[in-house]
């Protein structure tokens, strides 16, 4: 099932928080949702979820819209946490099991299954004000997930995670991704969505702008990075024609340049002045596309 | 299960099982035991032994009739002659041989004179007995002395005939005026109760589930209308079962110690009596007063994003209850006063002042529907208003506390 959002605008007031943002995201993938901070991704998953009413477009999933009676097909896990604090563990995902079309059973089935999964079987009876941070987000985490969604979205779901936990729930969704559930997801660790999206769109101010495969979209960036450590001097290289950045690096620098054809008269011009112990072309990360295009307007 | 009924029975057991709500129930079911058993309370607490007064009578002849009456009215008390002096008298007293010690004289007109000597003069009972009862003596002494005969004197002393009758004959007679009194009431109390304790429970409910965040996801799953109201409905239910657990175990408790309560204040309360219409009337004005104010409620709750912030912002709306409260009581014993009948068509004031004037006068239907009406509607723009604010406010952080983020919840749930 794909989700489509077609020229979808939100606008308070005079603030337009989305504009125009026209997406398909395709079937049991993930696909990943980036932004600075108030660029509009918590505004659009509200729209997704029919928390708010657009201001103009269309959302469809399938080819008919999300209301109410969807909402056992959809998860979501909010940006900001939230369970209830007196509530115990059990009770409360019977509860949020049971709006999402679950039976009590099914739902404590499920429930003993994940908290096996999440390595956290004690909590069951505990309450969620017991529990620490990061251990409430898993639990918040099953809490989105109980009811096998078809459509799942995760705003920032690992924050706030060590890195084992973090890695154990990232085989979580996966795993789902390969159950078939398609998945939204959000993050501002770039790292992560390099991994685990196929594809992925940035948003800025409310406009879209990058949208595609993870690998066209670095293709189309045009500018890799070049890895260069040697035991002689480098500088000389921030003039050098088609080097886009230049950073010094403790044994060598680190540059982008503007395309791969550069490297090799780097490499070149290189021959003879000394040892080299590294030269390494990279494809940009997903963080050096974010910043130039994101941070452009920044600066 | 429908989603309204999950909300509805979740929102009702996770609160049933809430410590404050159990403390509270049986708090008041104690006390209700302890009023129904007030009596045997009292007589567990004080002296069986009768309080022992010695009398020193100088005039030799008016501590038989004393002792007669006094004892006659008061069982508790018991008057013994005293033959000393009276210092030997008061120091007897001091050393509670006795509970006081009254010397009784006949001054120059023949009219008995009495003093009264006790450790402490706060127990006003028996020197009250005592005076009134000497004062009975002294006016058949005096009647006697002036040749009034013992027959006019009772004639004199008896009450004056003043019957009371309306004219207009659909008017309500004292009788049903003070069972009306009654119910009119219990009904007020309950509903000013019910609208302070669990529109204050809605409204925090609400504000918890806002400031734990996981309003979102209960939201993103169900339409907040739908949780708005079966929330609302939850804890009437849970009102509902604490009242009748209250006025059950009372109501079984005053029968069954029928013959031990004097009739005085239940006959004036006389709701054994009251009609069944009346009855009819007291639930549709409570039902209707308690869904606007629940409405109201809610629709506050959802404004705030911290708990500490709702006590604020319900004020208002505290203000309306206590205002309708006040108006109803002044209204009890003028229910025809113009400003209680212009009060009773005022929404929030209705459930309380129109019931008080169906229940106290003769109101035509046609007055009673208007009212109903006029309620009934603003409950419904209430509810409409309430759900566009719900929808907003829940999903609004930040500052608030103020009406003005009223307007801005409103905004968040529009289209634009």
């Amino acid at each position: 099932m794909t989700l489509s959002l077609k020229e979808v605008t939100k606008r308070f007031g005079n603030h337009t928080a989305v504009d125009h943002l026209s997406l398909e995201i395709p079937e049991k993938e993930m696909f990943g949702f980036l932004g600075g901070n108030g660029a509009g991704k918590t505004t659009t998953f509200r729209m997704i979820l029919g928390l708010l009413d657009i201001t103009e477009g269309e959302i469809s999933w399938n080819g008919e819209s999300i209301g109410y009676n969807k909402s056992h097909l959809i998860g979501y896990l909010p940006e900001e946490r939230g369970l209830y604090p007196k509530l115990k563990v059990r009770d409360q995902i019977i509860y949020l099991g049971k709006l999402r079309g679950m039976t009590k059973q099914e739902a404590i089935t499920e429930l003993k299954w994940w908290l096996d999964r999440l390595k956290v079987p004690e909590y069951l009876d505990k309450k969620v004000e017991e529990l620490s941070k990061g251990n409430q987000q898993k639990i918040q985490f099953i809490s989105a997930v109980i009811h096998k969604p078809k459509l799942l979205i995760l705003d920032e779901p690992f924050s706030g995670l060590d890195p084992v936990n973090v890695e154990m729930l990232k085989k979580a969704v996966v795993e789902l991704k390969e159950q078939g559930t398609s998945i939204v997801f959000s993050s501002h660790r770039m790292e992560h969505v390099e991994e685990l999206c196929e594809h992925l769109c940035i948003l800025h101010k409310g406009k879209q702008v990058v949208h595609g495969s993870l690998r066209d979209i670095k293709r189309s960036f045009g500018k890799k990075n070049l890895v260069i450590h040697a035991e002689f001097p480098l500088d000389f290289l921030q003039d050098h024609a088609g080097v886009v950045k230049y950073k010094a690096l403790t044994d060598g620098c680190e540059l982008q340049i503007e395309n791969e054809d550069v490297s090799q008269t780097i490499f070149a011009e290189l021959q003879g002045k000394g040892f080299i112990r590294k030269f390494d072309l990279e494809e940009p990360s997903l963080n050096d596309i974010f910043i130039e295009k994101v941070g452009a307007s920044y600066e | 299960m429908n989603k309204f009924w999950i909300i509805l029975s979740h929102t009702y057991t996770t609160r049933l099982k809430t410590k404050s709500f159990l403390i509270s129930t049986i708090i008041s079911l104690l006390f209700i035991f302890a009023i129904a058993n007030i009596q045997t309370i009292i007589d567990a607490f004080s002296d069986d032994s009768s309080e022992k007064i010695a009398v020193l009578d100088e005039s030799g002849e008016l501590f038989g009739p004393l002792k007669a009456n006094v004892e006659n009215i008061e069982e508790d008390i018991a008057l013994v002659a005293f033959d000393g002096t009276v210092e030997e008298g008061k120091k007897a007293v001091q050393d509670e041989d006795y509970q006081a010690l009254v010397t009784l004289a006949l001054n120059e007109n023949q009219l008995p004179e009495a003093t009264y000597y006790a450790n402490t003069i706060t127990e006003a009972g028996i020197q009250t007995a005592m005076e009134e009862q000497l004062q009975q003596l002294k006016i058949s002494a005096a009647t006697q002395q002036a040749g009034i005969d013992q027959e006019k004197l009772a004639e004199i002393y008896a009450p004056v005939t003043f019957e009371t009758v309306a004219l207009d004959k659909s008017a309500k007679t004292g009788e049903e005026l003070s069972q009306a009194r009654g119910i009119v009431y219990v009904m007020l109390f309950l509903l000013y109760i019910t609208v302070m304790v669990y529109g204050q429970m809605i409204a925090q409910d609400v504000a918890t589930e806002k400031s734990s965040r996981v309003m979102e996801i209960l939201i993103s799953s169900v339409s907040p209308v739908t949780q708005m109201f079966a929330k609302i409905v939850g804890i009437a239910l849970l009102g509902l079962t604490q009242i009748v657990l209250i006025i059950g175990v009372g109501y079984a408790l005053i029968t069954a110690k029928q013959d031990e309560l004097t009739g005085g204040m239940f006959k004036y309360f006389g709701i054994e009596g009251a009609s069944l219409s009346l009855f009819v009337y007291a639930i549709v004005f409570f039902v209707l007063g308690y869904l606007l104010y629940a409405t109201l409620a809610a629709t506050l709750g959802s404004l705030v994003s911290r708990i500490e912030d709702v006590q604020q912002l319900m004020m208002p709306m505290m203000f309306l209850v206590v205002a309708a409260f006040m108006i109803a009581m002044y209204g009890l014993n003028a229910p025809d006063a113009s400003f209680v009948k212009i009060s009773s068509y005022i929404p929030f004031f209705s459930p309380m002042l129109m019931f008080l004037r169906v229940g106290m006068l003769d109101v035509p239907t046609w007055e009673v529907a208007l009212s109903l009406g006029i309620l009934i509607a603003t409950i419904l723009l209430l509810a409409l208003f309430g759900a566009k604010v719900y929808k907003g406010g829940v999903l609004m952080y930040g500052n608030s506390g103020t009406l003005k983020d009223m307007k801005k919840a409103m905004k968040l749930a529009k289209k634009e």
